[in-house]
């Protein structure tokens, strides 16, 4: 294979020129339907909503049905933050809203209007990681590194959680401050899914940042 | 995901006013369970109301002595506030048992006590479901049913309610208070909240069209030993096969109420004079009429097990 030819086309711009074939491929067979004719029946519903994303005000009229998380990636080109499961249930859209990690798939981009929102872009830069990336990086938390800009959104807000005083499930009082123990970022962190299995690492790479901080 | 059109309200009487406007609205408060099943288009509203910011979102003592939580409070909030902490551990507990830290940080109070069943079936599109398609059938039943209800179900549905805060708020006492488009207030008892399938399984609460829930009321703490154990298939972030919400006091006496088992929290006052004398005795009377399917009978073991554990940890 030409190298210097597959350097050209990115991952993104490949998947794109897939899907258009395969749109392509599936109107053609269409008999007496033209793709031209092909109309929505519900016309679309358009929706304003202004927010800041990694400390840049951004104005977005969009089909009301936008995720956040496709309001982020398809809009506003900031791609670190992944579409695993689109249902909440793997963490790898996970993004920090005023200061708190959510599931942004599970959230429409119009819920937003006036809110902060900090994707791993927002971070840090290759130049300057955080903390939290140069950690990662040091203790190998990741193999294939879909999961990681989640994994690390989310392990920022978990410190923070911690340090808020806010408890878990594995906390053994209810009453007292939680401590960054290992079972205690495991069991915080259950909503980053890593199906690399980098789960010791990652609480490896928490852990020395929370004493970095105590 | 069907399209809608949208709106966003400043206040509880505004949003039940525009529900009443459009038929099939939704309100939108955190949207974890709803846009979910939006995408896979089991919900399908013409109409969003957004009444993420509309306030609702305090924790306040009332002059009785009780609690007042705000219907758009989040999970990470309630969990963590100072006053749950210390009067009402087992509402804590039940919260911090359910879903994970990005979830608990978006779903509110009002939210968390309306989600909808995970029976598989209901999820599946393919799958006949009573629930989703009224008078479709049930496949569930003949199906694979070993998380689904043993008790309150019906042969319509033996879904289960999934949450973890109403089995605890049940035990609590927990009234739920509502403001319809009229600005007329009721108040309803958790007991009565939530309706038995029967042949109409997708009614599931007491609550009228466009009627919006604005707050929950705990009344005064009730001191005790305060134990939320759940029993799941994963140690973090799964649904309960079965819970146990409990508060014990130090001569035995207790109130129970029991999640994942039936098609909302399950709790009979009349068995809770049994609890001193041990689970068994307890359980069986709980479970009286109990119908489970060859998958699920295990439940029936399961709780009066899973009971007798929180009875000991309650007794050390």
């Amino acid at each position: 294979m030409d190298e210097s030819n597959e350097s050209t086309i990115t991952r993104r711009e490949m998947i794109a020129a897939t899907t258009t074939a395969v749109t392509a491929l599936a109107f053609s067979g269409m008999t007496g339907v033209q793709a031209t004719s092909i109309q929505h029946t519900v016309p679309l519903s358009l929706a304003q909503v202004s927010f800041t994303v990694n400390g840049r005000a951004q104005s977005l009229n969009m089909d009301t049905r936008t995720t956040l998380l496709d309001a982020l990636r398809e809009h506003l080109q900031f791609t670190g933050t992944k579409k695993g499961c689109d249902h909440g249930q793997c963490g790898a859209c996970t993004v920090l809203v005023n200061g708190r990690r959510i599931n942004s798939c599970l959230s429409l981009a119009l819920q937003h209007q006036g809110d902060t929102i900090t994707t791993i872009e927002g971070l840090g830069t290759p130049d300057k990681l955080h903390p939290m990336q140069a950690a990662f990086v040091k203790h190998d938390g990741y193999q294939c590194g879909y999961c990681t800009p989640g994994q690390i959104c989310s392990a920022v807000a978990v410190l923070n959680e911690i340090k808020a005083g806010i408890p878990s499930h594995v906390s053994a009082s209810l009453l007292e401050k939680p401590v960054a123990t290992n079972m205690e970022l495991r069991e915080r962190m259950s909503g980053n899914i890593c199906r690399c299995g980098a789960y010791s690492n990652i609480a490896e790479a928490m852990s020395e940042v929370a004493q970095k901080q105590a | 995901m069907k399209t809608f059109t949208y709106e966003r309200v400043n206040t509880p009487v505004e949003a039940a006013a525009a529900a009443a406007r459009t038929p099939g609205a939704k309100f939108l408060a955190g949207g974890t369970n709803l846009l979910d099943l939006m995408k896979l288009e089991i919900e399908a509203p013409p109409h969003i109301i957004d009444i993420g910011k509309i306030g609702l979102d305090k924790i306040e003592s009332t002059p009785a002595g009780g609690l007042l939580i705000g219907a758009l409070v989040n999970n990470t909030d309630l969990a963590a506030h100072s006053i749950v902490r210390r009067d009402y551990g087992l509402l804590s507990r039940a919260l911090l048992a359910g879903a994970s830290g990005q979830l608990r940080n978006k779903a509110t109070t009002a939210g968390n006590l309306l989600q909808r069943t995970r029976c598989p079936y209901f999820y599946d599109t393919n799958q006949l479901c009573n629930k989703r398609v009224p008078g479709s059938g049930c496949a569930a039943i003949a199906g694979f049913s070993r998380q689904l209800g043993i008790i309150g179900t019906s042969n319509a549905c033996i879904a289960t309610y999934p949450g973890d805060m109403a089995v605890a708020m049940r035990a609590l006492d927990a009234t739920v208070e509502t403001v319809n488009a009229k600005g007329a207030k009721r108040a309803l008892s958790l007991d009565r909240f939530y309706r038995l399938p029967g042949q109409t399984p997708h009614l599931e609460t007491i609550l009228e069209k466009n009627e919006l829930i604005t707050a929950v009321l705990l009344p005064p703490p009730v001191g005790g030993v305060h134990i939320y154990h759940k029993v799941r298939d994963r140690a973090s972030y799964a649904f309960a096969l079965v819970s146990v919400a409990a508060i014990i006091q130090k001569n035995g006496s207790g109130r129970v109420a029991v999640g994942g088992i039936a098609p909302r929290p399950w709790r009979v006052e009349g068995a809770e004079s049994l609890l001193p004398s041990g689970a068994k005795a307890f359980a069986a009377q709980l479970l009286t009429g109990a119908r489970p399917t060859k998958e699920n009978e295990y439940k029936l073991a399961l709780v009066e097990r899973t009971v007798a554990a929180v009875l000991n940890e309650a007794n050390h």
